[in-house]
Order: C-alpha cells, then sequence, then structure tokens
C-alpha cells in the first residue's frame, strides 16, 4: 500500500511468529472464549494473515478470493493479493496444469507484499494440495475439501493413498471438510441439480472463511444479488451456500476458533481496494478529464492488459473511445491516428505487442505526437508465460527499436500507484509532445490494494494548448519550430485553418518538417529528439532515499512492482539493526539527474530485477556503478525473506560481519518487522 | 441521425464533454483559426492543393496523372483543405501526401488504414483518405485493408496498383501475374496474385471502384462518387510505372485494344461494351457471369449494371470476369451500398453512454465499495 504508511507496525500480538494458531483452543493461550450457538468457541488475535485458495480453474478461486479481498478490504485491514492461474481457460479438470490459486495478505498494520507463504491453505482438490503444499509451512492450517479426495482425482496426480488419511500431513494442522457434499446437502430445497448445486461450494467455502476470520458478509450478499440479478435462483443458491458455510464454521466442533485481524491504522480518508489495471484505466480517464482531450484506445485482446480495454470499454461517457483492432499494430496505429487529430492516444498491450508495435513507436518518436503505450509485462520471451509476471522488457522498452528513437518510459510500482504514473506518462507525453511507454506488469495488474481516493480537483492540470495560427515569420506554420523549453513542436490538428502540414516517418528538416536528406540535418534532429526526452528530466522531483537511520553503506535500487517486496525486505533488514537505504525508480527514462550522484554515495547497491539483471545494466553504463545484480524470473514477486537474505549478504560482505538474520520463508515475522 | 445526415453536417462534436474553462480543445483551436482566417475556405482551385514540395516521381509516371486529377477534382467537393487529411504508406504512391496542401501523414508501410480509422473514428468531421499501392495495401497492410473494409470507417482508400514493386527497384507484387520476371523471380513468379476488387468485395466493401490513371474523366468521375459514399471507399487505380513495369495497362489503355476489353459499368445501364458493342454480359448456369456475344443472346439475358445490391456476389462476380491479362476489365463502380458507418456508430454509443450516465469522475474513483477512515 503506498501514500498512506502510517510506519512500521509493532510486533506481533502474542502469537506465535510465522505460525496460524491452532485450531484447537486447548493448545493456544491467547485465545478468549466466546459461546455462539451453544459451542465454546474462542477468539483468537492476529496482526496478520496469509490465507491461499487453490482450486481448479472452474472452482470459482480468483472470484473467491476477490471477494474475500472486497471483506477484507471494507473491513479496514491493510491487504495485498496475488492472483495465480494458468493461462489454460479450464484445463483437464482435476489436473496440476488447471490449478489456479489466490493469495491474500491482510493485517492490522501497513503491509507491502501478499506475503512469501501462506498461513493457511484451502485446497479444493488433491491437484490443488500437491500444487500448493510445497509452500505451507510447518504447522499451517491446511482445510482440505474431502469429497474431491476420491480415487480417481488422486490417481490423477498421483497420490497412491490419500493423504487426508494416510498421516503425510501430520506436520500441519489439516481440516478435512466435505465441502462439496455440505454445499449440495444445503441445496437440496433450491431446485438446483447436483452439478449446478456443487459450482456454488466456492460460496460455502467463502462462507467459512469470512466466520473464521470475522469478515462483514453484507457486501458479497449485495454482490451476489447484483452479479445474478437476472437469474435469482442462482443468487439465492449462492446466497444460502455462503450463509451455510458461516453457519457450518459457527456450529461446528472442527474449528473451535475464529480469529479477529484488527483495522489498520490509515490516514484519515475515503478508501477502496483496486487492481493495477483497473487503477491504470481510471488514471487514463482521469488524463482525458484533466487534459481536456478525448482518449483513444486502440488494443488488441493480450493476456494480462485485456482488463483495461474492458474497463475503458465501460466509460464512453467521459468521451473514451475504444477501438478493437485487428492486430496490435492497428491498435497503436489507429491510437497514433487519433492523437494526430487531437486526441490523447492509448494503447495496451504485453511484452509480445509491444515487439509489433515497435515501428509505430518510432513513427511516433519521428512525428512528436503523444502517445501513450502500457505494457503490463508478462513472462517471456515469446508467448512465454502470459499469465505470470515478469519484468523482463525493460530493455525492449528503452532501446527496441531501429534508428535512434528515445521513448521515456515509466513504471508504477504497486496496484494503487498505476493510478498516478498514468498520469504522470501522460503528463509527459502531452508536454514534450512524444510517445512514453508505461511498464506495467502482470503482478500490479491482477494484485490488488487498498487505495486512497484522490480528489479529481487535485489530480495534475494536463491542459493542453493547440496550435491555432502560423508560427513562422512570414506567416508560415512551421510543425517543427519547438518551444526553446521543452523542445515539443506545436501541436496543429487537422481542421484548424492555415496550419495544414504534413508529417511522416521520413527525416524531417528542422522547424519546416519537409522531408530532409541532408547530413547535418539528421545528425541535429538526432540529438534534437534525444535532447529532448534527457531534458524530461527537469521536470522529475529529486528521487526519494528511504534511509531512515540514514547511516545506511549500502542502497537497495528497484524499479516498478517489486517496491513492495524490496520495501518488506529492507524492514526486515533495519528490524534486524542494521541500515539500508531504498531508492526506487519510477523514471527509467530519462533517469532523474540526481541519480548518479545518489548512487556514488554507497558503498554498494544491489539491484533486484524479476529479469536477467536489465536496470543493472543500464545503470552500470551510465552511472559507472558496480551494481549488484540479483535476480529471479521464476513468473511470481520475489519473496521479502529471500530478498531480506540477499540484503543481508551485501551488507555482511561490505562491513565484514557475519549474517545472523534468520530469513526462512516459515518464519516471517521473527524480527517483529512489518512485512 | 442517420449516418449520412451527420457526416454532410460541418460540425464539430467530438463527443467530449467539457473539463473545465480554459481547456483548448479540438474544436477551440478550429474555433480559433476561423477566428483568426476567417471563415473556413471551401471554393477551392487545384492550385490551392499543391503545396511548394518539388514532385519526385520518375518523369513519365503515372502518379502525376493521378494527382493533377485528384487536384482538380477535389475542390468540386466543396470540402476546405484543411479538413482533409490524406495518410499514406510506404511505397512510390504514399509519397503523396506531401504534394497536398492538406493535413497529412506519410506514415509506414501497410499501416495507413489502421491510422485512417483511428483518426477517421476520433473525429468523424474530417475527409480522410488513405493513399496506398498494392505492396503497401495488399501485402505489408492486407491485413488492415481488409478489417477496415469491413468495419466500413468513413474513409476513402485510392489504391495505385502497378503490379510492381517500384521504390525498392522492381520485384513482384501481390497483383503480379503468374510467371512474371523480375529482379526477384528470375525464373518466373509462381504466386498467384490478388484481384484487389474481388478482393475487397470479400471483406464485404460498401463501395469499391476501378479506374484507369490516364482516363481523367473515368477516375474523376469514380472518385466523386468514393468521396460522396459514406463508409469505406476502395478506388483501384490500374497505374503505369514506366520504370520497372512500363505498359502493364496497354492492353486497356491502347485504342485498338482497349474497347475490346474493358467493360463499362454504369448503373442502371446493361453491360454491353467492345467495338459496335458486340460484348456483353449475361448470367451463367452456375449464378456467376460470363462474357457473351450480344448478337447470341437475347436483350432481356443481358445484365443490367446494379451497384447498390446489396449481395456483394453479383459484384464480385464481376470482378471475376477479368483475367489476369486483364481482358474483360470491369472500369467503374462495382459497389455501392449504404451501410451505417464505424465512426458515427461509435459517437453514437458515446452519446447515448453520456446521456444514460453523465461523467463524473469523482463517482468513478469511488466506485461502490468505498469506506472512510476517520
Amino acid at each position: 500500500m503506498t501514500g498512506t504508511n502510517p510506519g512500521i507496525s509493532s510486533a506481533a500480538n502474542g502469537v506465535a511468529p510465522g505460525m496460524h494458531p491452532a485450531v484447537d483452543p486447548a493448545i493456544d493461550a491467547a485465545a478468549h472464549s466466546s459461546a455462539p450457538g451453544g459451542l465454546v468457541k474462542s477468539v483468537v488475535e492476529l496482526d496478520r494473515v496469509v490465507i491461499r485458495l487453490a482450486g481448479d480453474s472452474g472452482d470459482g478461486m480468483q472470484l473467491t478470493g476477490g471477494r474475500f479481498t472486497s471483506e477484507t478490504a471494507s473491513f479496514g485491514n491493510d491487504l495485498s493479493t496475488l492472483p495465480n492461474f494458468p493461462a489454460e481457460i479450464r484445463a483437464p479438470t482435476g489436473t496440476l496444469p488447471g490449478v489456479s490459486s489466490f493469495q491474500l495478505h491482510f493485517a492490522d498494520h501497513d503491509i507491502m507484499t501478499p506475503g512469501d507463504a501462506p498461513d493457511v491453505l484451502v485446497v479444493m482438490n488433491p491437484a490443488a494440495l500437491k500444487a500448493n503444499l510445497v509452500d505451507l509451512p510447518g504447522g499451517g492450517l491446511l482445510i482440505a475439501d474431502s469429497d474431491e479426495f476420491t480415487p480417481r482425482n488422486l490417481a490423477k496426480v498421483g497420490y497412491a493413498s490419500n493423504p487426508l488419511e494416510d498421516g503425510s500431513l501430520e506436520k500441519w494442522q489439516l481440516v478435512s471438510v466435505p465441502l462439496t457434499s455440505m454445499t449440495t446437502d444445503a441445496l437440496a430445497d433450491s431446485g438446483l441439480g447436483k452439478k449446478e448445486a456443487e459450482r456454488s461450494k466456492n460460496m460455502f467455502t467463502l462462507g467459512l472463511l469470512s466466520w473464521m476470520y470475522h469478515r462483514p458478509t453484507e457486501g458479497t450478499i449485495r454482490f451476489l444479488e447484483r452479479q445474478f440479478r437476472r437469474k435469482p435462483q442462482i443468487a439465492a443458491a449462492n446466497i444460502a451456500a455462503f450463509r451455510a458455510g458461516f453457519n457450518y464454521g459457527e456450529t461446528t466442533e472442527a474449528f473451535a476458533v475464529s480469529y479477529e485481524v484488527k483495522p489498520a491504522p490509515m490516514a484519515p480518508g475515503k478508501y477502496r481496494h483496486i487492481s493495477g489495471n483497473q487503477a491504470l484505466s481510471y488514471g487514463l480517464v482521469a488524463a482525458g478529464q484533466r487534459s481536456g482531450l478525448p482518449v483513444f484506445l486502440g488494443a488488441y485482446p493480450i493476456t494480462p492488459a485485456s482488463d483495461i480495454l474492458h474497463e475503458l470499454s465501460k466509460h464512453k461517457a467521459y468521451g473514451v473511445r475504444t477501438f478493437q483492432a485487428e492486430d496490435e499494430i492497428a491498435g497503436i496505429g489507429a491510437a497514433l491516428g487519433a492523437s494526430f487529430g487531437g486526441a490523447l492516444g492509448v494503447t495496451t498491450t504485453s511484452g509480445p505487442g509491444v515487439a509489433l508495435k515497435a515501428e509505430t513507436i518510432g513513427l511516433a518518436v519521428m512525428t512528436e505526437l503523444p502517445l501513450l503505450i502500457v505494457d503490463v509485462q508478462r513472462g517471456g520471451p515469446s508467448t512465454g508465460l502470459p499469465t505470470k509476471t515478469e519484468q523482463s522488457d525493460l530493455l525492449q522498452a528503452l532501446y527496441g527499436r531501429n534508428g535512434e528513437a528515445p521513448v521515456p518510459v515509466i513504471a508504477p510500482r504497486s496496484p494503487g500507484d498505476c493510478f498516478d504514473a498514468t498520469l504522470e506518462a501522460a503528463r509527459i507525453a502531452l508536454t514534450y509532445r512524444t510517445p512514453v511507454i508505461l511498464l506495467s506488469d502482470g503482478y500490479l495488474a491482477n494484485g490488488a490494494e487498498p487505495w486512497s481516493i484522490p480528489a479529481t480537483d487535485e489530480l495534475p492540470d494536463l491542459r493542453t494548448e493547440f496550435a491555432t495560427e502560423p508560427n513562422g515569420e512570414d506567416g508560415e506554420f512551421l510543425p517543427y519550430l519547438r518551444d526553446p523549453e521543452t523542445l515539443a513542436r506545436p501541436w496543429a490538428v487537422p481542421g484548424t485553418a492555415g496550419l495544414q502540414h504534413r508529417i511522416g516517418g521520413l527525416e524531417k528538416a528542422d522547424k519546416t518538417g519537409n522531408i530532409s536528406y541532408d547530413p547535418e540535418n539528421h545528425d541535429f534532429m538526432t540529438r534534437t529528439r534525444q535532447a529532448k526526452v534527457d531534458g524530461i528530466a527537469a521536470s522529475i522531483p529529486a528521487t526519494e532515499v528511504d534511509d531512515p537511520d540514514g547511516d545506511a553503506r549500502v542502497a537497495v535500487i528497484g524499479w516498478g512492482s517489486t517496491y513492495g517486496p524490496i520495501g518488506a525486505a529492507c524492514r526486515r533488514i533495519r528490524a534486524s539493526g542494521r541500515s539500508i537505504a531504498q531508492v526506487h525508480l519510477r523514471h527509467l527514462n530519462p533517469l532523474p539527474a540526481d541519480l548518479g550522484e545518489i548512487l556514488a554515495r554507497y558503498d554498494r547497491v544491489v539491484c533486484p530485477e524479476m529479469n536477467l539483471g536489465q536496470l543493472a545494466m543500464v545503470l552500470r553504463a551510465k552511472y559507472l556503478v558496480d551494481v549488484h545484480s540479483h535476480t529471479q524470473v521464476r513468473g511470481l514477486p520475489f519473496r521479502a525473506a529471500e530478498l531480506a537474505a540477499v540484503f543481508q549478504d551485501v551488507i555482511d560482505g561490505t562491513t565484514g560481519t557475519v549474517a545472523t538474520l534468520d530469513t526462512g520463508s516459515d518464519t516471517p515475522a521473527q524480527t517483529g518487522a512489518a512485512l | 441521425m442517420t449516418a449520412i445526415e451527420s457526416t454532410n453536417a460541418h460540425v464539430h462534436d467530438l463527443g467530449m464533454p467539457a473539463a473545465g474553462p480554459d481547456v483548448t480543445t479540438i474544436s477551440g483551436a478550429i474555433d480559433a483559426s476561423v477566428a483568426a482566417n476567417g471563415p473556413k475556405q471551401t471554393t477551392l482551385k487545384a492550385k490551392d492543393l499543391k503545396t511548394d514540395q518539388e514532385v519526385r516521381w520518375c518523369p513519365g509516371c503515372g502518379d502525376y496523372v493521378i494527382l493533377n486529377a485528384v487536384q482538380s477534382f477535389l475542390p468540386s467537393l466543396g470540402i476546405a483543405r484543411e479538413d482533409m487529411v490524406i495518410v499514406s504508406g510506404i511505397g512510390c504512391s504514399s509519397r503523396f501526401p506531401y504534394y497536398m496542401n492538406t493535413y497529412g501523414m506519410h506514415s509506414i508501410h501497410g499501416r495507413a488504414p489502421a491510422i485512417a480509422t483511428g483518426l477517421a473514428a476520433s473525429r468523424p468531421d474530417l475527409s480522410v483518405w488513405v493513399v496506398t499501392g498494392d505492396g503497401d495495401a495488399l501485402s505489408i497492410g492486407g491485413n488492415h485493408l481488409i478489417h477496415t473494409l469491413r468495419r466500413n470507417v468513413n474513409l476513402t482508400i485510392l489504391l495505385f496498383n502497378n503490379r510492381i514493386y517500384g521504390l525498392t527497384k522492381g520485384q513482384y507484387s501481390p497483383t503480379s501475374e503468374v510467371g512474371k520476371v523480375t529482379k526477384s523471380t528470375p525464373m518466373g513468379s509462381i504466386d498467384a496474385p490478388f484481384n484487389p476488387v474481388s478482393l475487397a468485395l470479400g471483406a464485404d466493401a460498401t463501395f469499391v471502384g476501378r479506374a484507369m490513371d490516364s482516363d481523367r474523366k473515368g477516375l474523376t468521375d469514380v472518385l466523386r462518387q468514393a468521396a460522396e459514399h459514406q463508409g469505406t471507399s476502395l478506388v483501384e487505380i490500374y497505374q503505369n510505372c514506366n520504370i520497372f513495369n512500363d505498359g502493364a495497362f496497354e492492353l486497356l489503355k491502347d485504342p485498338a485494344t482497349g474497347p475490346m476489353w474493358t467493360i463499362p459499368l454504369v448503373h442502371g445501364e446493361p453491360l454491353v461494351f467492345g467495338p459496335g458493342g458486340a460484348s456483353c454480359v449475361v448470367r451463367d448456369d452456375f449464378g456467376g457471369l460470363r462474357i457473351a456475344e450480344t448478337n447470341q443472346v437475347d436483350a432481356s439475358q443481358i445484365v443490367v449494371h446494379d451497384a447498390h445490391r446489396e449481395d456483394p456476389s453479383y459484384a464480385f462476380a464481376l470482378s471475376r470476369l477479368s483475367s489476369q491479362d486483364l481482358r474483360y476489365s470491369p472500369m467503374g463502380v462495382f459497389r455501392s451500398v449504404a451501410k451505417p458507418t464505424y465512426d458515427r456508430m461509435m459517437a453514437d454509443q458515446l452519446e447515448d453512454a453520456a446521456a444514460q450516465e453523465p461523467a463524473d469522475l469523482d463517482a468513478l474513483l469511488a466506485g461502490s465499495d468505498s469506506w472512510t477512515v476517520s
């Protein structure tokens, strides 16, 4: 969560660190009793919980996770989510490739990541168990739908015996619950067939979890009524299953304890929870409103960017035109055509699409028109990992075009920050008349967090002047006569009398914009285009260095979605009594003017990236700094504990002391730091 | 409001809600220019459309003839030159915008229809033209061409077909005849060529015409109808490349052979052609069309040209009459039917959406599930 950081929270409240307290109150001293429904039930207070829901792609885990997130957000916890799903829409039922999961970290304090490892794992079938058990620390709570552990389903994933019964799971707190049959029992009078009734088992599960964690339920009931307003029978069944799950938790002896995670302190204001793609879409709508320009989105469906197209297509009332093009090239082509006509042209895609758009980005560089290119990065190369996250398009964004074609590059650092980063990208595009690449990624796109809703009249003023009169000494219009400060050329839209002009991809003569093959002119124009982009650095605020102790000798530098894990890892380092400075870049081209001087202050600079060291290479080339590159391309965000270990090693290598920080992923709260 | 009514009107309603005072909107910029320069000049002369740029096509190129024809006929449309935009791709023909004193963009290879689509869809007030060639439109840009045609965006596409790659110095193109010997096909081309008119009709284009570069009257006539058509118009212009494919259309241009092989298309007129009207077009037994000798058939069998037929298969059959060596080439308007245009429908959706729920950015950002921390 960004922008409303209340500071690092205090240590955990009497709960064994890193371990979800037992569901049996007899072994938990912190429990206090309550007595709903005649049963003696205890309530345990936790400061944070990481829950992972895992099931088949058809089990509705993403929806269930999304609803639990909404309940949690409206309750006031800070939260961070990690949806993780296969590229296949419906892989064969019950197989490992079909497993879809949703992880949610929520806390009574400010958190930065979706959690390294779950405290609670809910598995809807054997495949989900097999795929996810490796991540559940010993002692963690494991809830399994026992109905789905049939010989057939077990055989599908190679279990010789039923792990729910053969004792192989004794390292964990296993609770076997017949979720499916209890759902169908609850819906016996619903009029639905067995198959249809079974589909509500995710809502039964959500009900059970809602009881376990004291989540408010009204929002989910409203959601189900809204979602199925044309299918009242389905709405009623889902609500009945949801309530049955909740009531089951309250009455069963299987769960004798429920848990409370108090609301997190947040700065006063109005909040909602928001995903990166949603925030980015709202940023585009807001950019249109704040610039007074119609937004034109040209896009081709591609994972994980399509949700931006879906979202923007709902907002036609804001003057937003969405054009689903025949291909990636047409998407950006149409956006550039619209920009020529005076719109804020936007195209949204992922890495493979950026490759296809490269030539048109070059044309936008040459024609010097505003254009936003959104790259929601995914695992590459080629088709790669469509639904997984990666940061491996940085060099493509910076350099992936023919010729000297400088393009500003901006990266958001959290789901909510996608909103602000989009406005910043629009500011640069409109002020400097240039294409701008916005580098989001799959983790930001689908992850969600609480978002402090901004006051719209305090958003950046993006109003832009069109040329309305000739600017030449002889009354002619010079389309490449530049603003002396920004080096931007005038934006004269078709329909403006007297300013007819021709632009294109051939080299332009200075000022007139006519075709020119003159050697001196090409050298001048090439350097001028570069100078224009370099000059953007003058409009970037001073780089923030987060070094609370002020004596750090090691700095960690990151960009994009690694902000959360890096920040969480830095908190661990500081909680262990050491110092570390964190620098996080939003502007990747041009880099902030003060960055070289900042990096030179530190003995070592560490750069974690979800690629093979792309930013590190740029920093080394540009600043001659011996950057320590730490990389990972697993399709998943960094784990804070792993990063902390890396930082620790670097710090110890610098100071000569021995590492003592235990960074095992099963003890994330050991240091008392908030993660 | 129908598509035809709205796009003929010279309004600048761009569907953009006001964002507050002092915003330089597109219509604001246009109004300012009108205030500074007086009302829009719509009584142009051909010379008003010329630029100060030296025309750099090879001497004798068919493109000169087309440029002159376009500059001569455009003023008659009554559109101010600042309201015209010419978008081109890459190739000899695509230098066209530089020579027209309108707004223009010389873009990248094959992409002009996509760029023009974005412009026309966001600015229905403009007259948007695409100038392209056989390589640009049918090879590298084939995808954009067919999708633009099926969407029926309001723009006019001039496809200069010289059946060769000229700017890259003489390779065969997607319209070159099989067996064509070029630099890249020393033993003759083995690619079957596209018939651009058939291709366009296959994409359900609402307006398809064909004209000859040297036939000023015929070219102007087709161009005028294309420009007046609401939706995507495709005009294939046979254009001679006197350097790399000289005489490609001589069979049709030569006064001795041209009338024999040219089928003039005139809406409402029987398809009779050739010296003395010796040849005609009749229906064949399979629902297609065939050539017949006029004196061998009953007059009632001769097809009367109907460019407004909703079903494109008639126009398609017409386009299939010609062989790849250009014998029996129909020239004129194959098809011209009225359908809603993409840009108008898009504008209508914006208007409908705004009428249903006016823009409120605060409400949008707040959403339906917000909470307050005090």
